[in-house]
């Protein structure tokens, strides 16, 4: 709850005021409840017995208004807010969007550049102030993507594609984790986002390029067998079209093994 | 082709310390329960007054006992579960790996919900609905036996998965690709299948025969509208499960095909579709929530009426309610993967309609304030569960709402936020619910009243411990703390987690206070007897007969004259200081026992272990079994015994003469 973006920032509005606007009718049912409990208790003389009062039109009405009437103005919030805050729509903004595919793994994340043409795993730089524009993918079982202080979290499908964009306004260190079970070395799924200024993202990306390791079919191959709290690994290049590959079954999928096997890059 | 299918000695976890231990307590305290059984000799009573009987009433304290039972092992789970995270923190990894852990989640789950919930729940229809409709028996008293025995096969296996192999890895609902053979090959997957279709067809089987009682067995003058709201609330209830539990053994049955014949319903290749699964399994889910918590409100609608002394305020109203919440529980399942990315429009309208469910159920919480407006409260255990439903269900609807909001779910679904929220309805509600209504009707069972002293601790342990298990979660879910961790990343949630322990144990203080409860009440009996059957001042049907009722319930159907039926008749006994005339006593004629239940349900537990370990031909030995007992049933020559009228007439006159002393003591107070 102490977000750094502009999606994660309106969703805590959200938030906050839907809370509000129950919390204005939680409160006085709460306090009613213990207070005409407590008021009309058997051993209080004071108050009235009225053992056949069993209806009244006004209440009703009005018991029936509250709710409707709140359920109204949070229908009108909830039709705004989920306009507004889609995932898959893109962030308005003067600055190019950072493409950015993500595919989850048995049990890590993997990070593709396709415009820098290099790619990371459990560890996700992006430059602060600039959209990032996602495609995400799993190359195995569901999984969520989710940076808490960012906002907004996705699944990541096997064979299916799903569209997130975030922003990440000022420089820190993020945790990010998968939010839906995947099995055994789901806990292990953590990873660190690194929001760092412009300038250092360029110099970031162009030191990366410098990485011996290649994510070609036989490097994918090493990295897609199960494992879990991987330490941050950096590729300094990707076989192009990986990710639509991975989308489409073109590569072999770890724990399916009657699939062919890839046949080259690009294949 | 191997004898045993894919059993050997491997599915005994002699490496597992926890669990081999856990399953040797389990299997030497059921054997000293049955030793104990056979040794006192009783099993003839229990065979004959339980096991084959047709009497709803039996029938409902099995479900209950079978209820309680699988409380104790679902709530071990949880404790186990609240201690790893406790501990599992920064460089330690905890007491128990993932492969365990992950078990451990899912067995909590889906026993919870299946075989704890669930049978509460039913057990309480069955003892209560006919009674409350002034009938004798529900419409197919066979069939309910039947019910209960798949139940209780059900809750069998997914036990022998304790000691004989393993249990899924893949959460109450088994999302495939990961529930699929590539994923999980283990067992697990196929233990949660086979109990859940074979429950399965024991629920759908009391939802077809609870529909046909209250549509068409009533006494004499109970008009729909003069129903009580439990028999309302229960017709929301059943409809629900005929319509949805077959949703559930249809999409459970492509998950099997895709395990055990290689289908691709769900399957990441040859064009399965693992959000088919999803939906589906939602379309069952969302609904089951109501089957669960409309007999709930139905229990407080009782318990806050009579506790009251005030009929329901806004009975229509409340009858409108429920329907409302059963018809659109079906139209929100899809808020359970807004973050699917299914897009604006689909999310906003299902963000919607799942808050519309806040308006029906909101009325409920005013109409129940309502009702105790103008009456005489009084604070007995089950008015406690009441107010702290009440209490507790409307934060739990607060953040339900929240969760509707689609904007909101995309930074808390899936995290402990959520999962404070579904503990907060199912205990503030469910639980409470059933609690408040074991306590409620327990002396009409069995004709003494439960320790007040003892309850009310039990409901003071079940609120705090509640409250300290799960706002910690709440406060985590909003820190991004998402559920089914087996490690916890950040070393700053622990001083929450420890409170969440603390609160854990405090519930488990209220699981062994109510056994305490339980045995001492039985000691003290004598003490707090229920002699009139009406130990309350009640104001429906059920206290109209004595406690506990004979099998027949009724020597004569009681003549229904207006919404609350036992009310009006005894209001006006006391008016007129005199009861109802004499009426014409007849023989009753009852339906037998039979064992056709638990014979079948044998066999189907045999079935189903050997589906699970590929042992083909058992599975075809068993289904042969199962189906021959249903022949051997369909050719029985007897299916009713008559009670002959001197006995009806004894009983009743013997009732008339302890209401008749009733009723003087109560004018001569007035």
């Amino acid at each position: 709850m102490d977000p750094v973006g502009p999606v994660g920032q309106a969703e805590k509005t959200i938030l906050i005021n839907s809370t509000a606007i129950m919390l204005a009718i939680v409160i006085p049912v709460i306090i009613a409840t213990i207070a005409f409990a407590w008021w009309f208790r058997r051993g209080n003389t004071k108050a009235t017995y009225r053992p056949d009062w069993e209806y009244s039109g006004a209440i009703e009405m009005v018991v029936w208004a509250i709710p409707a009437l709140t359920i109204m103005l949070l229908g009108g919030i909830t039709w705004i807010g989920s306009h507004d805050l889609e995932p898959s729509k893109p962030l308005p903004s003067k600055t190019q969007p950072l493409k950015v595919d993500v595919v989850s793994l048995d049990w890590k994340w993997l990070f593709i550049y396709p415009d820098q043409g290099v790619a990371t795993v459990n560890q996700l730089v992006v430059p602060a102030g600039v959209p990032v524009s996602y495609r995400l993918t799993s190359a195995t079982v569901w999984n969520s993507f989710f940076v808490p202080q960012m906002g907004t979290m996705i699944y990541t499908m096997p064979r299916m594609t799903t569209q997130l964009h975030l922003q990440a306004d000022k420089p820190g260190v993020y945790d990010g984790l998968s939010s839906h079970y995947s099995g055994e070395g789901f806990s292990g799924m953590q990873f660190k986002v690194h929001a760092v200024p412009p300038q250092a993202f360029a110099a970031w990306a162009q030191g990366a390029r410098g990485s011996q390791l290649k994510l070609d079919g036989a490097g994918y191959a090493e990295l897609s067998k199960p494992s879990s709290y991987v330490k941050p690994i950096t590729y300094g290049a990707v076989v192009p079209g990986l990710f639509d590959a991975i989308v489409t079954n073109r590569v072999p999928a770890p724990a399916v093994q009657h699939n062919k096997p890839i046949s080259g890059p690009g294949a | 082709m191997n004898l045993l299918g894919k059993l050997t000695w491997h599915a005994i976890p002699f490496d597992q310390p926890i669990a081999l231990v856990t399953g040797l307590v389990v299997v030497l305290a059921l054997g000293a329960i049955l030793g104990w059984i056979t040794v006192k000799g009783h099993w003839p009573y229990l065979w004959h007054e339980y096991i084959t009987s047709t009497d709803h009433k039996r029938i409902g304290i099995m479900y209950i006992v079978l209820a309680l039972v699988m409380l104790m092992r679902g709530f071990a789970d949880a404790i186990m579960m609240r201690a790893q995270q406790t501990v599992a923190i920064g460089q330690s990894q905890g007491y128990l790996p993932p492969e365990h852990y992950d078990q451990i989640f899912s067995a909590h789950g889906t026993i919870m919900i299946f075989f704890m919930a669930m049978p509460f729940i039913i057990g309480l229809m069955n003892f209560v609905v006919p009674l409350q409709l002034g009938v004798r028996d529900v419409a197919f008293p066979t069939m309910n036996n039947v019910s209960f025995w798949l139940t209780a096969s059900g809750a069998l296996l997914i036990n022998v998965s304790l000691v004989v192999g393993e249990f899924a890895r893949t959460g109450w609902l088994a999302f495939p690709p990961l529930s699929e053979k590539a994923f999980s090959p283990g067992v697990g997957v196929d233990y949660y299948l086979v109990a859940l279709q074979i429950s399965g067809v024991g629920t759908l089987l009391t939802g077809v025969n609870f529909v046909t009682t209250i549509l068409k067995i009533r006494a004499p003058g109970m008009s729909y509208l003069r129903m009580p709201v439990f028999c309302w609330t229960s017709l929301a209830s059943n409809l629900l499960i005929i319509a949805a539990f077959p949703i559930l053994t249809a999409t459970l049955a492509m998950l099997m095909l895709d395990r055990y014949l290689g289908f691709h319903f769900f399957t990441n290749d040859g064009g399965g579709n693992s959000m088919l699964y999803m939906n589906l399994i939602w379309a069952w889910g969302h609904p089951e929530v109501y089957i669960l918590v409309l007999p709930a409100f139905g229990t407080f609608s009782e318990v806050v009426s009579t506790f009251s002394g005030k009929p329901l305020f806004g009975y229509r109203s409340m009858v409108f309610a429920t329907l409302a919440i059963c018809i659109i529980s079906f139209m929100v399942w899809l808020h359970h993967f807004f973050t699917m990315g299914a897009g604006a429009d689909v999310n906003a309208i299902f963000g919607i309609a799942s808050m519309v469910i806040a308006v029906p159920t909101g009325v409920k919480i005013f109409n129940w304030l309502f009702t105790m407006y103008g009456g005489r409260v009084r604070f007995t255990v089950p008015m406690h569960y009441a107010l702290g439903f009440i209490v507790t269900f409307a934060i739990g609807g607060l953040t339900g709402v929240l969760l509707a909001i689609p904007p909101v779910d995309f930074v808390v679904h899936n995290s402990l936020f959520l999962v404070a929220h579904f503990h907060n309805v199912i205990i503030g509600a469910v639980v409470f619910g059933v609690m408040a209504g074991y306590t409620y009707w327990f002396p009409k069972a069995f004709g003494f009243t439960l320790d007040e002293r003892i309850g009310k601790a039990v409901f003071w342990c079940w609120f705090i411990g509640f409250y300290l298990a799960f706002m910690p979660l709440y406060v985590l879910g909003l820190f991004g703390a998402t559920r089914r961790m087996q490690h916890i990343p950040d070393a700053s949630w622990e001083p929450w987690l420890i409170v969440a322990m603390i609160g854990a144990l405090f519930v488990l203080a209220a699981i062994v206070l109510t056994v305490v409860q339980l045995i001492h009440s039985i000691k003290t009996r004598d003490q707090r007897r229920d002699i009139t059957g009406d130990p309350w001042d009640g104001r429906t049907l059920e206290w109209l007969t004595l406690s506990p009722p004979p099998h027949y319930n009724f020597a004569v159907l009681p003549d229904v004259h207006g919404e609350e039926a036992y009310w009006t008749r005894k209001q006006t006994a006391i008016k007129l200081d005199r009861l109802i005339d004499e009426p014409d006593y007849k023989p009753i004629e009852m339906p037998i026992n039979t064992p056709t239940g638990v014979i079948c349900a044998f066999f189907a537990s045999v079935c189903g272990f050997a589906v699970i370990w590929y042992i083909w031909w058992l599975a075809i030995l068993g289904l042969i079994g199962a189906f021959a007992v249903f022949v051997w049933y369909a050719w029985r020559d007897e299916h009713e015994h008559v009670i002959p009228v001197e006995e009806v007439k004894a009983n009743a006159r013997e009732r008339r003469r302890i209401r008749q002393e009733h009723l003087q003591s109560l004018s001569q107070s007035v």
